[in-house]
């Protein structure tokens, strides 16, 4: 099983918590009942190390089955080795992005290099889906190196399918980010189209 | 009529001090509930739209986010903190017949949480304070967009309440350590063992190896075994807050004299890591252990019986201690530049090993319950098992988030702060102070009714429907991609916000309810008379703790 973007990944997560959610919530009903019960009879016995087997199998396999099944982790892990398709670099001050190009098109299967620098606060970089969705994200930490040279924030993406995404800050920089009536001044529409895939804009 | 001035039948003046000390940490945690519930409901009506009945100012950045920045504070420290602080300065005394050290300590101890608590709620509310609680560098030395006056304020309540955190601690440890009782011959390198979880351990080897167990009767029962572990994060906790608070301070009084200091000398993600350390250890170590604690307590007390596996769960709660220094880095897995080998092992492996203490905390605690029954089905054994439930749903949706693939499209988003911090808390967390609450109800108040066992029921059942409904439905909302700290006020995720709003008004109500109970069985003369001097000045409380479990057991017929 892999997951090429975040809504498979996500509906799949929804679909498998709330399985969960509804057997721990039936469980602990179905035991609190039987405790009241004068000839309850457990069920199932559960040994205490096959319990304990499979919640360290829980907590290991999970990491195992997402390194293996979402293909940005490992890309992550390994992205100072990895030559992008292309790179975009810009800034942000006092709530605004700086250098921003006005729309970035990507090719389907590329992967880009964000690289952001913060000269103030910390922000985000988040890129959202026109119906709200989380695309990806990082948090933009501010600082400079000896030479004052602004950190760097960089992210490795490949996208494998069509969409236009917005972006805007996905960390609280203080109320200035918004305008009195709420608007998002960090909110950039249609920032990123990826063009070329097969299929529907996902 | 009657009821609301006398209650049931209630009597002040033949409480204690240790329990009237109790009590006033416990009223002023329900009364900071409910500030800390309408605070909520209000963000929530906002995320809802426009079309919310709250008038336009909740909507402005300013004000929306002075209540996010207050309701933590409110809530975590000026009601939870009270409420467990509160019930473990009773238990530890109850637990090990001794008295508490200092009675003035105690009162001390609520009333800096309280005022403390007063102040920041202040700051947010006059100068509109807005750094949020993760209070991220350099925003809360940003002057630019936060009033220099409404900073020290904040600060100076959040170091208030650190102050009282502190006396807490220290008069758990002094009564711990205290030489007289059961205690008076134990030496103190006896009772660090014993409190550290270490005699368990030790027990373990000494099975394994085929020797007669180290202590067969361990100097600290299990449950002060707990609150003397969580108590150790407790202090490193507010040693970490308490230092960034001055930090801020620092700066902002520079700012405040004409000569600001230069906010880039701090490096923003090495104060990150250390402020998130810091503040982990309220989730990771002080709540998972005290919780752990509090279950086994309420488990023994509820069936009368010994713990299963007792030192297995001794000798957790001191792996416990390790394991909470070490998971801080889920909370920085989204940020670039912090080392992977750190993300790798203290914010996946590390972290996915709560996942194990958690789960023995359960499993033993339910295997103490079923080899008792059967049990009646008692409001502190319905409130345990709300509790389990809440964590049993709060713990795996957090450790399914500490993961570097799952947080690129989770973090900041609903879904931690709503599936998993929400529902830990207001249904894991505050299930079982209620359990804690209903059981020491009796020996806190002399025996004091219960006004209305139905009110007790409704309040339960929509405080747990709704604690888990709002904490899903907003779960489902950072699913769609809704950021926690970010505002919303057209709508956007509108649907779930309006059931989770729905989910929300329970748990108010809920809390209405529980409290209009309380008052009913106090009376309002019993409230005002818990705030008044005890005629008696005891620091320590006779009944013995096995008796509690009689009211547990079904009858034989």
């Amino acid at each position: 099983m892999t997951f090429s973007n975040s809504l498979e990944l996500l509906a799949f997560h929804q679909t498998a918590y709330t399985i969960y959610a509804a057997i721990i919530i039936s469980v602990v009903a179905w035991f609190g009942y039987n405790l009241t019960r004068e000839n309850a009879k457990s069920v199932v016995r559960i040994p205490f190390y096959w319990y304990m087997a499979f919640l360290v199998a829980g907590g290991v396999g999970h990491h195992i089955f997402t390194y293996n099944a979402i293909p940005w982790v490992s890309e992550d892990i390994s992205r100072h080795n990895i030559t992008p398709d292309a790179s975009y670099e810009f800034e942000i001050k006092d709530h605004k992005w700086i250098g921003l190009p006005k729309k970035i098109t990507i090719q389907c299967g590329q992967t880009i290099e964000f690289n952001v620098k913060s000269h103030d606060l910390v922000y985000g970089f988040g890129l959202f889906r026109q119906d709200g969705s989380l695309v990806t994200q990082m948090q933009v930490n501010p600082g400079t190196d000896a030479n004052g040279i602004l950190d760097s924030n960089e992210m490795l993406w490949t996208f494998n399918h069509n969409g236009v995404f917005n972006l805007t800050s996905t960390e609280y920089s203080g109320p200035e980010q918004y305008t009195e009536d709420g608007k998002d001044l960090m909110f950039v529409p249609n920032f990123v189209e990826v063009v070329g895939c097969k299929g529907d804009n996902k | 009529m009657s009821a609301l001035i006398n209650g049931t039948n209630f009597d002040h003046k033949s409480l204690n001090a240790l329990q009237k000390v109790t009590l006033r940490a416990v009223v002023m945690s329900f009364l900071f509930f409910g500030l800390v519930a309408i605070e909520g409901m209000i963000m929530k009506l906002v995320q809802t739209g426009p079309s919310n009945p709250l008038p336009e100012m909740f909507s402005h950045p300013q004000h929306y986010f002075s209540i996010m920045t207050v309701h933590p504070i409110v809530g975590i420290f000026g009601s939870t903190y009270q409420l467990v602080f509160a019930a473990f300065m009773f238990l530890v005394p109850f637990l090990t017949k001794k008295p508490l050290y200092s009675i003035k300590l105690a009162n001390a101890v609520w009333l800096l949480i309280t005022i403390g608590t007063a102040l920041s709620w202040i700051a947010a509310f006059v100068w509109q304070y807005a750094p949020l609680y993760t209070l991220y560098w350099p925003l809360p030395a940003d002057t630019k967009q936060f009033s220099v006056i409404g900073g020290i304020v904040f600060i100076i309540g959040v170091a208030l309440i650190m102050v009282g955190t502190i006396g807490f601690i220290y008069n758990i440890y002094a009564t711990i350590f205290q030489k007289v009782g059961v205690h008076a011959n134990k030496t103190t390198k006896e009772l660090l063992i014993s409190g550290f979880g270490i005699d368990g351990m030790l027990n373990l080897w000494y099975k394994l190896t085929g020797r007669q167990p180290y202590s067969k009767e361990p100097a600290l029962a299990l449950p002060v075994v707990a609150i003397f572990r969580g108590t150790v994060d407790t202090f490193l906790d507010a040693i970490v807050i308490l230092s960034a608070g001055v930090l801020v301070l620092i700066y902002l009084i520079f700012d405040a004299s004409g000569s600001p200091l230069d906010v880039t000398a701090i490096d923003a993600l090495l104060y990150k890591n250390y402020f998130w350390w810091g503040l982990d250890l309220v989730a990771d170590g002080l709540v998972l252990i005290y919780v752990a604690g509090s279950w086994y307590l309420l488990a023994t007390l509820i069936t009368g019986q010994k713990l299963f596996m007792e030192n297995v769960a001794r000798a957790a709660l001191m792996l416990e201690l390790l394991v909470s220094w070490m998971v801080w880095s889920h909370h920085l897995l989204a940020d670039q530049g912090q080392p992977e080998m750190m993300k790798l092992i203290s914010g996946e492996m590390v972290t996915a090993f709560e996942l194990l203490t958690q789960g023995l905390a359960l499993f033993i605690t339910l295997v103490t319950l079923w080899k008792a029954r059967p049990l009646k089905m008692t409001f502190p054994l319905k409130y345990l098992l709300g509790g389990l439930v809440g964590f049993g749903l709060a713990v795996p949706a957090a450790i399914i988030q500490a993961d570097m693939g799952m947080n690129r499209v989770l973090h900041n988003t609903q879904w931690i702060i709503m599936a998993h911090v929400h529902i830990a808390l207001i249904v894991g967390l505050y299930m079982t102070l209620y359990s804690a609450v209903y059981t020491l109800w009796p020996i806190v108040t002399n025996n004091t009714k219960i006004w209305s066992h139905k009110l007790s029921n409704l309040h339960f059942w929509m405080y747990l429907i709704g604690g888990i409904g709002m904490g899903a439905l907003g779960g489902m909302a950072g699913i769609d991609g809704m950021l926690r700290r970010h505002l919303y006020v057209h709508g956007e995720f509108n649907t779930l916000m309006v059931l989770s709003a729905i989910c929300g008004t329970m748990v108010l109500i809920a809390w209405a309810i529980f409290l209009f109970n309380i008052v009913m069985s106090v009376g309002i003369k019993g409230l005002i008379g818990i705030f008044l001097p005890a005629e008696d000045p005891s620091a320590s409380y006779g009944i013995e703790p096995e008796t509690i479990a009689e009211d547990h057991k079904v009858e034989e017929k």
